[in-house]
């Protein structure tokens, strides 16, 4: 399963890398060159991908990723960035390492709200700790030392993150 | 009109692109300057290939030439690879050096030292 879903993904990664090369369409040339190399990746990562690698046939999920990064974490990003502008410029910083307990079942949901978590400015995960059920976040101005949950970091991320990484 | 909508991507990311180098300077330890040096600079990334992709598109639209098409899908996915790559490294920086005992400067609390030195005892 897994082995089909790497073949089919990498194959539209070539497919966007090399659109143009006959027209606006692909060469017989790519597209053979294309099937070959995407089944060497998807038989070498076979076993690297895990069982539940259905979700990633699910199109509700893209489309959830495709509005929750346009929307939320785009916004999210715009303004942690005016305000880390702020404090490169005036100073005012108050840096601290805060542990943040968040209520997630697996992996997944882990890595989406640690990675929303750093590439938002002012806020970056140093770990995450399934077992206590916690994020370690460096915030660069502490406005809360022991937060009750993930929203005074992060917002809404971690409904995003339950939800899309299910 | 297309040349001010480029131009004003461009400005947008020279502006944060500066602000996140000044942030070297300005900062004092790794991990407020991990904040600035690959927070700001890839918000303005984003719009440096916001700008990239419109001029492609543009051009593609006046010339017709399928160079153009592939010069906005690479930017695209280099966005994309950016973007998955860039929090996962500066993560792996931060742990690194929390790991090798760098302390954050100026703590006001560290949540993370005082959980590894309970697991120490």
């Amino acid at each position: 399963m897994s082995f089909i879903i790497v073949f089919m993904w990498s194959f539209v990664l070539w497919l966007v890398l090399t659109a143009g090369t006959k027209g606006m369409l692909w060469s017989a040339e790519e597209l053979v060159a294309g099937v070959v190399f995407s089944l060497i990746v998807g038989y070498a990562t076979r076993n690297i991908i895990g069982e539940k690698a259905d979700r990633f046939l699910s199109p509700s999920k893209w489309v959830g990723f495709v509005v929750y990064s346009l929307g939320p974490l785009f916004w999210g990003m715009t303004k942690a960035n005016l305000d880390v502008a702020y404090r490169v410029i005036t100073g005012k910083i108050k840096p601290g390492i805060v542990r943040v307990p968040v209520d997630l079942d697996n992996d997944a949901q882990y890595t989406i709200l640690s990675n929303s978590i750093t590439l938002t400015p002012g806020t970056l995960t140093i770990d995450a700790c399934p077992e206590e059920k916690a994020l370690y976040v460096h915030w660069i101005y502490v406005r809360d030392e022991y937060p009750e949950s993930s929203e005074p970091i992060s917002g809404s991320f971690e409904k995003w993150a339950r939800r899309l990484g299910r | 009109m297309i040349e001010y909508v480029i131009y004003a991507f461009l400005a947008i990311n020279i502006i944060f692109n500066l602000l996140g180098s000044f942030s070297l300077h300005r900062f004092p330890d790794v991990y407020t300057r991990l904040h600035g040096a690959t927070k700001c600079t890839t918000f303005g990334t984003i719009f440096a290939v916001l700008a990239v992709v419109t001029h492609a598109l543009y051009r593609l639209k006046v010339t017709g030439d399928p160079k153009y098409l592939q010069m906005a899908l690479h930017s695209g996915v280099a966005l994309v690879a950016l973007l998955l790559t860039n929090p996962t490294g500066a993560h792996a920086i931060a742990k690194a050096a929390h790991l090798s005992g760098v302390k954050p400067a100026k703590a006001v609390i560290d949540a993370y030292e005082e959980k590894l030195r309970g697991e120490a005892q």
